[in-house]
């Protein structure tokens, strides 16, 4: 088990730029998740950490060392692929004891190894098939166990479970936070998926275009955004996004570019008269008569709560409802937004002011 | 009546037509008298001559296996058999090496691989008899250039005698068909080494495998089903050469480079003994089934590729 460190990282394929300087401190046994959008770097940062892809500029530590010049066998890491990588002329029990027999340990120690592992992952009775005999969540398992037998120092996981259909996805996203909390190794995983980055990690680090966006805890992420990025990018359904002003005398009128008046409780002096962006998550608001007049476009009932898009003024807004409603599409109902919990962003940087 | 059965004639006609079985043969009917005569009839033709005394000119009578008896007590026939199995096993050897060390290369990030991945092939696609007549030529007892260059690099003071000397003539024959058949090696193997996925070289260095470790544990394994295929393709090939053999040496020095397939021609054609030729080309199939039931068997599904699906 080590800490990471990620100091000024930089990485260009040929004369572009996809890693622009990232910064990320990990401590020894903590998950934490790198999460961004297709393309955003996230992959590459991991392979970096693996010795996969060479570091442009920039230093990487592995409990405290700078690994930049190590080769993969030496940075005592182990990696779950996306496609699983598992070596398909080899049984499962020879997949997971490769990196033993590499090291020429001895018979006895592979199997005191292997087997607590393949014990734990409940593989046992699956330890003398080959990988095409296996099914994709089987393979999963065996990719882990493959890890798991290395006992390194740092798991990596690129988008472990984008192979796997839903239902067993959300299964394995237990299993892999089960596993962390009985191995406490430290681990960095990759995944597009915000969901899976908000149950999973102990520390969520959201990746834009080569650029940290932010780091925090999944609700810290979700509770205070830092800018509009992550405000849309964390939480689902997504935040409600409404371009409008403020008034720049009466500091906490927020008018959108329809006319329609919105709450706001706290803005800083600067913000008064500026265009801004106004969040609100789809989780914060209820129906109430004498609220806002939203009309219904769709409605999506699930059972548990009731998402529905409305109109209000020119703008659509997503909402999400734990009462049951019997409003019909082209009906108005009243909405009342909990101010509270809205955010106002910059419109040009971003930025969160409040 | 009469109309019962006119109107019967075109229903059987259309069963006939409806039938899959029938128009599958009607379909497969020209490839059959294709193979009927230009591979059966040839085939047969040349072992019914093995058991006749045919000559140019005329026709033979059936002796059995006196041909055959004959070929036994023949030291010029067991020298083209020894021949052949030193060539076919000394180039098929080389090939495997040179055209898998290249296909190894040419599996790297190297600039302009296209270009030489293009440039591999040309021995392969330049005619035999073509590349034959160069190999003479640099092979040849005065003017060869080999000769030439060491000896204006003051190594050697007089020509090599490559093709008069048994041993020389040899290697010589043998490193032509290397040459000759490294492409085919090395491009098939690339196909296949370009088919193994690139995350398993990476898992297994990240599990601590060197590079000869990656090559012997990852690459060599998931190679093995198109290194049989290609070994049977190159072994068949090379076993029953013929054109580099005539036009380089036409078996001389002292049949020192007589393949059993230039022996089988030669006694055939020029020395007018059919039924004797025959004989010698029949005898070379059962080192062909050989190969190919070593093949076969090689080829089978490892038990990693059955069950399963992706």
């Amino acid at each position: 088990m080590a800490s990471v460190e990620f100091a000024n990282v930089r990485k260009s394929f040929g004369t572009h730029p996809v890693i622009k300087g990232v910064d990320i401190e990990i401590a020894d046994g903590e998950f934490v998740i790198l999460v961004g959008p297709s393309g955003c770097g996230k992959s590459t940062l991991l392979r970096m950490l693996a010795g996969l892809e060479n570091i442009s500029a920039g230093e990487i530590k592995i409990g405290g060392k700078v690994v930049n010049n190590l080769a993969p066998k030496e940075r005592d890491i182990a990696m779950v692929f996306q496609n699983y990588a598992l070596y398909p002329h080899m049984t499962v029990a020879d997949n997971m004891a490769f990196s033993l027999k590499l090291k020429g340990a001895p018979k006895s120690e592979v199997d005191k190894r292997v087997k607590p592992a393949a014990e734990i992952l409940g593989l046992s009775p699956l330890l003398d098939r080959f990988p095409r005999q296996l099914s994709g969540g089987q393979r999963q398992r065996v990719a882990m166990g493959r890890a798991i037998v290395r006992d390194p120092q740092v798991f990596l996981f690129d988008e472990p479970l984008s192979n796997l259909d839903a239902k067993l996805r959300v299964a394995m996203r237990a299993e892999i936070k089960e596993l962390h909390q009985r191995l406490k190794t430290t681990t960095v995983y990759v995944t597009h998926d915000q969901i899976e980055a908000m149950t999973m990690a102990d520390k969520i680090v959201v990746m834009h275009d080569g650029l940290v966006e932010q780091i925090g805890a999944p609700l810290e992420l979700y509770d205070q955004p830092a800018n509009l990025f992550v405000a849309s990018f964390i939480g689902s359904p997504a935040m409600n996004m409404i371009k409008g002003k403020l008034d720049p005398n009466d500091g906490l009128k927020f008018t959108t570019e329809n006319g329609v008046v919105l709450p706001v409780v706290k803005a800083p002096e600067s913000a008064k008269g500026r265009t801004l962006i106004y969040g609100l998550r789809p989780e914060h608001m209820t129906i109430a008569d004498g609220g806002i007049p939203a009309e219904v476009v769709v409605i999506e009932p699930t059972g548990s709560e009731t998402q529905m898009i409305m109109r209000v003024g020119g703008d659509l807004i997503t909402g999400v409802f734990h009462q049951r409603i019997s409003a019909k599409p082209g009906e108005t109902v009243g909405l009342s937004i909990h101010a509270e919990a809205t955010y106002l962003f910059d419109a040009e940087t971003g930025k969160r002011l409040a | 009546m009469t109309m019962t059965t006119t109107a019967k004639q075109p229903l059987a006609f259309g069963n006939i037509a409806r039938s899959n079985t029938a128009v599958g043969l009607f379909f497969m009917l020209p490839a059959a008298v294709f193979l009927l005569c230009f591979l059966t009839y040839p085939l047969g033709l040349g072992v019914w001559l093995g058991f006749t005394d045919t000559t140019i000119g005329r026709d033979g009578i059936f002796i059995g296996l006196e041909n055959y008896e004959a070929l036994a007590r023949d030291s010029v026939f067991w020298m083209a058999v020894y021949n052949t199995i030193f060539y076919t096993l000394i180039a098929s050897i080389l090939k495997f090496g040179f055209g898998l060390w290249l296909a190894l290369i040419l599996n790297e990030h190297l600039p302009f691989k296209s270009f030489f991945r293009a440039i591999i092939l040309l021995p392969w696609v330049v005619p035999t008899v073509l590349s034959a007549l160069a190999f003479w030529w640099i092979y040849d007892a005065q003017f060869s250039i080999i000769s030439w260059s060491l000896m204006k690099l003051g190594w050697i003071h007089s020509p090599i005698n490559f093709l008069g000397d048994p041993n020389n003539a040899r290697a010589s024959v043998i490193a032509a068909n290397v040459w000759r058949g490294i492409p085919f090696v090395a491009i098939s193997l690339l196909a296949g080494l370009q088919t193994i996925p690139q995350s398993l070289h990476e898992a297994a260095s990240l599990d601590g495998a060197t590079g000869w470790q990656r090559f012997r544990f990852i690459t060599l394994p998931m190679l093995t089903p198109i290194i049989a295929v290609v070994m049977t393709f190159s072994v068949l090939f090379t076993f029953t050469d013929f054109q580099l053999i005539y036009v380089l040496t036409k078996g001389g020095p002292v049949n020192a480079t007589h393949l059993m397939a230039t022996l089988s021609f030669q006694r055939g054609i020029p020395g007018g003994q059919l039924g004797e030729g025959a004989a010698i080309a029949v005898a070379m199939i059962p080192f062909l089934l050989a190969s190919i039931l070593f093949s076969f068997f090689g080829l089978q599904r490892r038990k990693w590729q059955q069950g399963g699906q992706d």
